[in-house]
């Protein structure tokens, strides 16, 4: 790499977090006037990085560097000192302030120490003018856009700062023409030679807005690259695998016995989440779900399970027409789901192990019938094992277990109630390799048995070796099914990095 | 919980209930004291059981409603609208069991009202109930219209101040309860829903809990033993004392809870704990008005209780132990 | 328009409706003496209530306000009367007391991130326990500093008096509004309840506005006592029990949103008034009873929060959505 000036960089950047090395020996070099795009899978070591970057994290080894210098970043704060600022995905303003107040909080210009609110306006407006916005400083923060809201923050954060900035997927919400517009902003911050990191997962987005591109897995650098010398296939490639082998497909389908359909979803979709999709599940085999975060993967499971109920389509169990609206209906028909968000959604902490292994079982008993200590015991010890649960005790509390084991209690949860169809949304993320191998040999006894999953994973070598069909999904849509001898990594990642034109959103989020 | 193991006798709480009773026993060397006179004990530590019964069986309710990490505040006003109703039935010539169950539905409709704006409508629990809390007492007195209505009903005097088997009505009816509501809690599913629901709501549902039913039932329950405390401090003092009648006692019910071990963010409980709790908090009172001590100056010692327990409970306090216990951990985040 | 003006002025309207219907059966309410009265009678109400509206704004709760009421009377009154103290000192020291008071409540909800109302229910019981411990007994206050204050006053036209403490609460409101809408502490305070972690990452001092809110609220109600004990010229200990619910209702009426972020000063001081208005409508009606005013808040607590739940509530489902994102 050429010896330029970095006007940010990380060298050599390590974080552990207890046996997980979240960031291994990570360099990032960023040039003024350039946007530089990061990219990754969710695990891969992207937002730590920008932890490190903004102070919010410190690094357990390696040093970061402003303008050539090394500097010790305690917090955001302090990193905005040295002209480093960043802008979330979810705004970090405050939405039930105005818009000028959300500028200058903090830095009100004040006349006799007292905020002087005309002069704080008229300021505001001459800054936002400079990006192109228009609106009444005065007027709430939450009134306005998300795009609007975004910029807002962009406009903060160089105010403030001015060097550096990064911008953390600050398009995940947005609509066509507000990404638009938020690009034009960014190319001219870029043009006035701000050094900006940008992160997204919209491919679309890094090959029209970056300049050089840093792709992190597994919390390690796996290249850094001028945007002009890659194809969209390359970048996938080393986003999803290691540089994938293009082996033949193991081809399930062909050798899987043709069983009864289980399940068909016919035109099953929710406004705002998932386009209606149509798919047929069979007894005994394992849909893999590909596509990049935030392409519809986790939504389609949720519109599934009835969290979030479909508002068209039909849906039919064995052939007869049922109605899910709630996930307790789901689960009253034989669902199973364990969610992406193991900590929020998926565990109970506090509880035990036992008890979070009997609870599903217990809600579809009701409320009456209760398991007693015993049967909870023997429940627990039994699916517990199958599962190779590692716990001291199966009355210890959930939280103290690893990662892995904690998703292994939650699968045990749903197997405890004898499901037909269990969707599996992220099973292996974040989890150690003993584990992972685990719940994928427990995915493959599972569909040998007869059940059929719909497993969600962005381990592209994962999903091709259990899945007997794989959808793949892209823009909130399902994209493509592919069957026999099309599941192979190169067609799967050819199926996810294909320019189509991104269908208009029906509604700005 | 089944099984009671001497673990579970020896615990925090019970050696706080025997150090306050010792404590007492100093102070007044009569304490432990306990005679047989007209078919009935009597003895101040039957006086502290007797005295602790109401608020031992508020916190039996708002023991299940902290669980779920919400809080109950209306069980004063509920008490006080109970026994308003109760005595306001048997002046215009209803039976006793009429008026018990006209204060029971009073009780049982509240808690529904609350359940409603807390499971329904998505209102943070502390603001739910604090309508009923501010409009309860004052409908208590538009129905006994400003005065303490009195009664001679022989069913109503006999639960505040009657005896079974020795032992002061109140007290059985507290310890009955207790004993029903913890075996229904625990006999079914119930308990566990309460701690899941409280842990984490989001995953509780996801589980396929249906967790709106349960805080319907859990404030239902709450309110109906505000009701039944109502009815006890009605038939006490033989009357209906709209101002008075479980004035600050919602207060008394949650530090029972809170010194029973339930955590104020939900989860883990355990109902015969908050009872112990309201018993511990009696057996001070008591303790701070036989050494002739203003009764008042035992909020203070109460003050110092509740600091105590937060600060014990503080994750600023588990960061300073964790860091001397275990130091791997925080995995994940 | 601003969404979080809506409450205010369905507060406002309210407010007018009512005094409007109220004078049209009592011509006698619409003259400067019920006028000056309502704010001499309200003044310890509406002091305290400044202080719980930063408190409600930063999505926090006070319920330590009326002990702090009830304290301060005993503490005055004993520095007065039994030691001798001027007034004026009796007040500076039961103020710096206060503010002690509200900064430990303060450093502990954040420190021990416990949840405010169960600090500030310690602080309840520990400022009534104190009280009481000092005295059981109401403590009568005779100094002449005291006559002179409690009989100052303007005349207002039409025969109103418009007096010393009234015009105190005045001056307070009009305080707290400069100090919520005109300062950087103030959008501080907004700021904690909109959203924590946004205010943190945007500079805000989260541990000192934390203390200072606390403080200020402490302080207040502190000034609520003085005027209180002005007003009754002695000290209780069990005075003022039940006011932080009163002011709290004052709060909400006012179009403050409870879980915090929103709400006006000037909102809280119409509904003081709408508090004073429906007390003093009862006392002119003659047949309806004090409890009246306890339902009646109720059921306006009621209104008000379920109005707020309606206003706010596509925020509240755009906060969601982005959750599952």
């Amino acid at each position: 790499m050429a010896e330029t000036a970095f006007r940010m960089e990380a060298r050599g950047v390590s974080k552990i977090f207890g046996t997980h090395r979240a960031l291994d020996k990570v360099d990032f070099g960023l040039l003024a006037g350039e946007v530089h795009a990061l990219l990754g899978e969710n695990g891969a070591g992207k937002s730590t990085l920008i932890k490190i970057l903004t102070g919010a994290y410190q690094p357990d080894g390696g040093e970061v560097l402003v303008d050539g210098e090394p500097v010790h970043l305690d917090s955001p704060l302090h990193a905005q000192s040295f002209g480093i600022g960043t802008v979330y995905q979810e705004v970090n303003l405050l939405p039930n302030r105005s818009v000028a107040e959300n500028l200058f909080l903090g830095h009100q210009p004040t006349r006799f120490g007292l905020v002087d609110r005309k002069r704080m306006n008229r300021d505001a407006r001459v800054l936002l003018k400079r990006y192109g916005l228009e609106i009444d400083p005065s007027s709430e923060l939450g009134s306005h856009s998300v795009a609007v809201q975004q910029i807002v923050a962009i406009a903060r954060a160089v105010q403030l700062s001015g060097k550096v900035l990064i911008l953390d997927e600050p398009t995940a919400s947005l609509d066509r023409d507000e990404v638009q517009r938020l690009f034009e902003v960014v190319a001219s911050l870029k043009r006035d030679g701000l050094a900006i990191v940008f992160i997204t997962h919209f491919l679309d987005q890094v090959f029209a807005l970056a300049d050089r591109v840093t792709i992190l897995r597994n919390g390690k650098l796996v290249d850094t690259r001028r945007l002009s010398e890659l194809t969209r296939t390359d970048l996938v490639r080393k986003m999803l695998g290691k540089d994938i082998a293009f082996s033949g497909s193991t081809s399930l389908e062909a050798q899987r016995p043709v069983t009864d359909v289980l399940l068909e979803f016919k035109g099953y979709g929710r406004k705002r989440s998932v386009r209606p999709f149509t798919l047929t599940i069979h007894k005994g085999e394992v849909i893999g779900v590909a596509g990049l975060l935030g392409s519809g993967r986790t939504e389609m499971a949720r519109v599934m399970f009835g969290i979030d109920p479909s508002d068209e389509g039909s849906v039919a169990l064995n052939g007869k027409p049922i109605s899910i609206r709630a996930a307790t209906d789901a689960i009253a028909h034989g669902f199973g789901f364990c969610p992406e968000d193991r900590k929020a959604d998926g565990i109970f902490g506090d509880l035990s192990v036992r008890e979070n292994i009997v609870i599903a079982l217990q809600g579809k008993l009701g409320w009456f019938r209760a398991l007693n200590r015993d049967e909870q015991l023997d429940l627990a010890g039994q699916f517990g094992e199958s599962m190779d649960i590692r716990a001291a005790s199966l009355d210890m509390p959930v939280k103290l277990l690893s990662g892995g084991n904690q998703q292994k209690v939650i699968l045990a949860r749903w197997l405890a109630t004898d499901p037909a169809f269990l969707i599996l949304d992220e099973p292996t993320r974040g989890i150690d390799v003993g584990a992972h191998a685990e719940i994928v040999r427990t995915i493959n006894r599972l569909r040998d048995d007869g059940m059929a999953l719909v497993v969600i994973s962005s381990e592209i070598d994962e999903v091709v070796a259990y899945s007997s069909r794989v959808v793949v999904m892209r823009d909130r849509e399902m994209v493509a099914e592919l069957r026999g001898e099309d599941i192979s990594p190169a067609v799967i990642v050819q199926a996810i990095a294909t320019h189509g034109e991104p269908t208009p959103e029906e509604t700005a989020a | 919980m089944t099984r009671i193991s001497f673990g579970r006798i020896f615990n925090t709480q019970t050696i706080a209930l025997v150090s306050v009773l010792l404590l007492n026993w100093i102070l007044f060397p009569g304490f432990f004291k306990i005679e047989w006179q007209d078919g009935r004990l009597f003895g101040s530590l039957i006086d502290v059981l007797n005295r602790g019964a109401p608020v031992a069986i508020l916190a039996i309710g708002m023991t299940a409603v902290i669980a779920t990490k919400g809080v109950d505040l209306s069980v004063g006003a509920v008490m006080a609208m109970s026994g308003a109703v109760a005595a306001t039935l048997v002046v215009a010539g209803y039976s006793g069991p009429v008026a018990v169950g006209g204060a029971l539905a009073v009780g049982l409709a509240c808690g529904l009202w609350n359940g409603v704006l807390v499971a329904m409508l998505d209102i943070q629990p502390i603001i739910a109930t604090l309508v009923l809390m501010v409009a309860g007492r004052g409908i208590a007195q538009l129905i006994t219209e400003g005065s303490i209505v009195t009664f001679s009903d022989p069913t109503l005097i006999f639960i505040g101040t009657g005896s079974f088997l020795g032992m002061p009505m109140p007290v059985v009816i507290a310890f009955a309860l207790m004993v029903l509501v913890t075996l229904v809690v625990r006999k079914t599913a119930i308990g566990l829903f309460i701690e899941a629901v409280g842990v984490n709501r989001s995953a509780a549902t996801l589980a396929g809990i249906r967790s709106r039913l349960l805080l319907l039932t859990v404030y239902s329950v709450s309110g109906i033993c505000a009701a039944i405390a109502g009815i006890i401090v009605a038939g006490d003092i033989r009357g209906a004392d709209a101002n008075n009648a479980g004035l600050w006692l919602e207060l008394d019910a949650i530090l029972a809870a809170v010194i029973g071990g339930t955590s104020l963010l939900g989860g883990r409980f355990s109902i015969p704990m908050s009872v112990i709790g309201a018993l511990i908090i009696q057996a001070m009172n008591t303790g701070i008005l036989v050494s002739g001590y203003p009764p008042e100056f035992n909020l203070v010692v109460k003050a110092g209780i509740i600091t105590v327990i937060l600060m014990i409970q503080s994750p600023l306090a588990g960061q300073v132990l964790g860091f001397f216990g275990r130091k791997k951990s925080g995995a994940s985040r | 328009m601003n969404r979080s003006m809506r409450p205010l002025l369905a507060t406002v309207a309210i407010f007018l409706v009512a005094y409007a219907a109220a004078v049209f059966q009592f011509p006698g309410l619409l003259s400067t003496r019920v006028l000056g009265n309502f704010l001499t009678d309200n003044a310890f109400l509406g002091i305290t209530a400044v202080g719980m509206t930063f408190v409600i704004i930063s999505g926090g709760i006070d319920l330590s306000v009326g002990a702090v009421i009830g304290f301060t009377g005993v503490l005055v009154a004993v520095l007065i009367s039994s030691f001798g103290l001027h007034p004026l000192v009796a007040f500076a020291i039961a103020l710096a007391v206060a503010a002690l008071f509200g900064a430990a409540m303060g450093l502990a909800i954040h420190y021990l991130e416990v949840p405010a109302f169960i600090v500030t229910l310690a602080g309840m019981f520990l400022a009534r326990g104190g009280a009481s411990v000092i005295t059981q007994d109401s403590v009568p206050i005779n100094h002449e500093f005291y006559s002179t204050i409690s009989s100052l006053y303007f005349r207002l036209p039409g025969g109103g008096r418009l007096s010393f403490v009234g015009l105190l609460m005045i001056a307070v409101f009009v305080f707290g509004a400069v100090v919520a809408h005109r300062t950087r502490f103030g959008s501080y305070v907004y700021a904690l309840g909109g959203n924590t972690t946004s205010a943190s990452l945007m500079g805000v001092p989260v541990a000192r506005t934390t203390v200072q809110i606390y403080m200020l609220s402490s302080m207040l109600a502190c000034l609520a006592g003085i005027v209180f004990s002005l007003y009754t010229s002695a000290g209780y200990p069990l005075a003022a029990v039940g006011v932080e619910l009163d002011a709290i209702g004052a709060v909400v009426i006012g179009g403050t949103l409870l879980t915090g972020g929103y709400g006006f000063v000037f909102g809280t001081f119409v509904g003081v008034m709408l508090l004073g208005l429906v007390q003093t409508y009862i006392i002119f009606d003659g047949t309806l009873s004090s409890w009246w005013t306890k339902i009646v808040i109720g059921i306006l607590l009621f209104l008000f929060i379920v109005l707020q739940r309606l206003v706010f509530a596509a925020s509240a489902r755009g906060d969601r959505s982005s959750e599952t994102a």
